[in-house]
């Protein structure tokens, strides 16, 4: 089974700083890792790849040192990276990323498969995964949480949409969002650091593409833009039930039934 | 020492000085006041105080030094030993009303905060101003006063030290009521005996610690930690002589194997990243720059390559660190709900001679029949060994146990090492101290403890008893 996972770089900390007049993400000096939620889709291709062999490929879209995050994943096991850079890809919205990354994912190779983490911490919008597979023309599942069944033509999987589970059957090729928590990723192994090639990850850009007409891509290419972006406010709510176990053990009884929370 | 019953009088009269909602007597008082956390000895205290202020602890050490009443300060009870347990009944001060953080100064590299702050609020409060307090002991919700008395070490203890490294000032109590400060904001000391570093450690014997003054360090900007595994325990081990001697100046250095960490699995219910070999070494690295603590962490792990490491696995971002760290924290939990029942041996040996020990444990477990899985502060000698019950009978049990006791200290004392490591002698250990340390030593502890409670109503019989024949 051959299986292409996408991945992005994000920033390491969950206190992510905004400038107050331009109201734009804080990058610099920054440490960034792997998006977390892209560590379960890739730990799920790897255990597909033990189970039933086959390839696991990693694509990425950023600027140059987004290397970094297809180096990390091969020390983690990945075969092969590829990295989608160019200044034409700049200022893409969901539908321009999603469309890129269709584009890149064809100009890679053939997959069986293509997981991406459920959302990312950055941009948080869980629309990626499923735009690209429009754009591929394939069916997808969202919020996969487990993988029931493999079989030559497609899978099992069951999807977790918090009120309902699904079990939902696809066949190949296919596209799948991989949920939090649905494995235990693997760590990056220092033997593999040291035995990855660097130059097993591909750069490419826009003339790579079978679809070379720039409007298509970044700034140009999409059709929403980001008025303002402000931090979250901050909620620091709490109250302090006192008196023994049994009187907070009432008191909280009735706070939730209040809410009507029981 | 004889020591007078409490009865409803003295509650009234600690009533009329404290707060009558924060005096509970008789039937009022919870059994959980009565054991700590491994709970094989328990006395549910006559009376229990829930003091607010210093001045209120010395009303009530005036008092009960007046009327002779056994009296016991308590933080959250997570102790292992039997410190926290009033084995004469009397007063227990639940200390953890006093929870306040008090000031933090920036110039002096200081904090004070008064003795119920759990561990985890002062690690937090730390980070959150930029700086961090480095002493790292597992049990992250016990308080900041017992941890300083038992001069509790943790897992960064390698690099950084134990509690006693970053007490600058103490305010405590005398048992006879007198309110004093010992030590201050001050990096250096020469004037007269350290009377702060005799309470570190002392378990409550000597006063009561109600405010504490801890040094911090700058918040180190990177931090990585690597979990090796080994083929087996003894090359697992080994490799850590190696590693001190290296220079690399981990912080932490943790030993695990496969069956602890099984049970962390089962108890958690969450998997491992990794649990496929038979043996782990788990270290971190921290400093000021990434590339800094890369090059410390590669050197290492080409080390530990070479020592006959499977892989070297990198934990880079919290969310790798987490999974792992979390287990780690809840190794003691794990192997506590695999047996029945189940007691401890806190040694702390040498460095250089903690692979010797944990073969040596293994020795005993097939000598003396019993299930011994261990864990432990590799990187300082400080091991925790567990001896679990496993449903045998009271006889064999308590037979195997105190076998495999005699046989653990007897080896650690004779590699130059001592009973307990950062949990403390308490009641449960006081033989194993006394044989460990001999007469001289233990008549000078003896009276120390005269001179700070003449009439032996703070925590008696703990550690060292006042009198020669209470030591059981």
């Amino acid at each position: 089974m051959n299986i292409l996972v996408c991945i992005k770089q994000v920033p390491a900390s969950s206190n992510v700083r905004v400038d107050p007049v331009t109201g734009v993400l804080i990058r610099d000096g920054a440490d960034v890792k792997m998006n977390p939620y892209d560590l379960f889709a890739l730990e799920m291709a790897l255990q597909l790849r033990d189970c039933f062999g086959g390839k696991v490929d990693v694509l990425t879209m950023g600027p140059p040192q987004a290397k970094d995050v297809l180096l990390e994943a091969m020390y983690m096991g990945a075969d092969d990276g590829m990295l989608l850079t160019d200044r034409r890809f700049a200022g893409a919205d969901v539908v321009a990323t999603s469309y890129t990354l269709s584009q890149g994912a064809t100009a890679m190779g053939d997959y069986d498969l293509i997981l991406c983490g459920k959302q990312t911490t950055d941009g948080d919008t869980a629309q990626v995964g499923a735009e690209m597979a429009e754009f591929l023309g394939i069916d997808h599942a969202t919020n996969v949480i487990r993988i029931e069944r493999v079989t030559d033509a497609g899978l099992d999987v069951i999807v977790n949409f918090e009120q309902e589970v699904y079990n939902q059957t696809m066949e190949f090729p296919c596209l799948l969002t991989v949920e939090k928590d649905a494995n235990v990723p693997r760590l990056p192994s220092y033997k593999k650091k040291k035995q990855v090639d660097p130059a097993r990850v591909r750069i490419c850009t826009l003339d790579d593409f079978a679809d070379q007409d720039a409007t298509h891509y970044g700034l140009s290419g999409s059709p929403t833009s980001v008025e303002k972006i402000f931090p979250p406010e901050k909620n620091d709510d709490r109250m302090k039930l006192s008196g023994t176990a049994a009187e907070c053990a009432d008191q909280l009884v009735a706070l939730l039934a209040d809410r009507r929370l029981i | 020492m004889k020591y007078n019953t409490m009865t409803i009088e003295d509650a009234k009269y600690l009533a009329s000085v404290i707060a009558p909602e924060r005096v509970l007597f008789g039937d009022e008082v919870s059994h959980d006041y009565g054991h700590d956390e491994l709970g094989d000895i328990t006395r549910v205290p006559d009376c229990v105080v829930k003091p607010l202020t210093t001045e209120e602890v010395a009303e009530v050490m005036k008092y009960a030094n007046a009327h002779l009443i056994p009296v016991l300060a308590r933080g959250s009870g997570s102790g292992l030993v039997g410190s926290a347990v009033p084995v004469h009944g009397g007063i227990v001060m639940d200390m953890t009303g006093m929870n306040k953080i008090l000031e933090l100064d920036a110039d002096n590299l200081t904090v004070r905060v008064q003795c119920g702050v759990l561990l985890m609020e002062l690690a937090q409060f730390a980070l959150d101003n930029g700086f961090m307090y480095p002493p790292d002991p597992g049990e992250k919700s016990a308080t900041i006063g017992g941890n300083i008395n038992t001069n509790a070490g943790g897992m960064r203890a390698v690099k950084y030290g134990v509690t006693r490294d970053y007490v600058r000032a103490l305010k405590v109590v005398l048992p006879t009521g007198e309110i004093q400060e010992f030590g201050g904001k001050v990096v250096k000391n020469s004037s007269g005996y350290s009377l702060k570093d005799l309470v570190v450690g002392s378990e409550g014997t000597l006063c009561v610690v109600t405010e504490a003054t801890m040094k911090l360090v700058p918040k180190p900007a990177h931090s990585i930690s690597l979990l090796v595994p080994f083929p087996s325990i003894a090359e697992g081990i080994g490799a850590v002589p190696h590693i001190v001697r290296s220079g690399a100046a981990p912080t932490a250095i943790e030993f695990m194997q496969r069956d602890v960490i099984l049970n962390a699995e089962e108890f958690l219910g969450k998997k491992f990243p990794d649990s496929k070999s038979e043996a782990y070494i788990l270290l971190t690295f921290d400093g000021e720059t990434k590339q800094g603590v890369e090059a410390a962490y590669e050197q290492i792990a080409e080390l530990c390559l070479e020592l006959g490491a499977i892989d070297v696995l990198i934990m880079d971002t919290d969310e790798r660190k987490d999974p792992v760290w979390a287990a780690r924290s809840a190794f003691l939990e794990a192997i506590k709900a695999s047996t029945d029942f189940m007691d401890e041996c806190d040694v702390v040996v040498p460095r250089s001679h903690v692979a010797e020990f944990i073969e040596y444990t293994h020795e005993v477990e097939r000598e003396v029949e019993l299930r011994i899985p261990s864990f432990g502060h590799a990187g300082d000698g400080n091991l925790h060994i567990y001896l679990c019950r496993d449903g045998l009978n009271d006889e064999v049990w308590k037979q195997r146990l105190e076998k495999a006791f005699d046989l653990l200290y007897t080896r650690a004392h004779a590699l130059g090492g001592f009973v307990s490591g950062e949990h403390g002698i308490g009641y449960v250990k006081r033989g194993y101290l006394y044989e460990s340390v001999g007469g001289i030593q233990t008549e000078l502890m003896r009276g120390i403890k005269r001179v700070f409670d003449p009439n032996g109503i703070l925590n008696p019989d703990k550690v060292i008893a006042l009198e020669k024949e209470s030591e059981g």
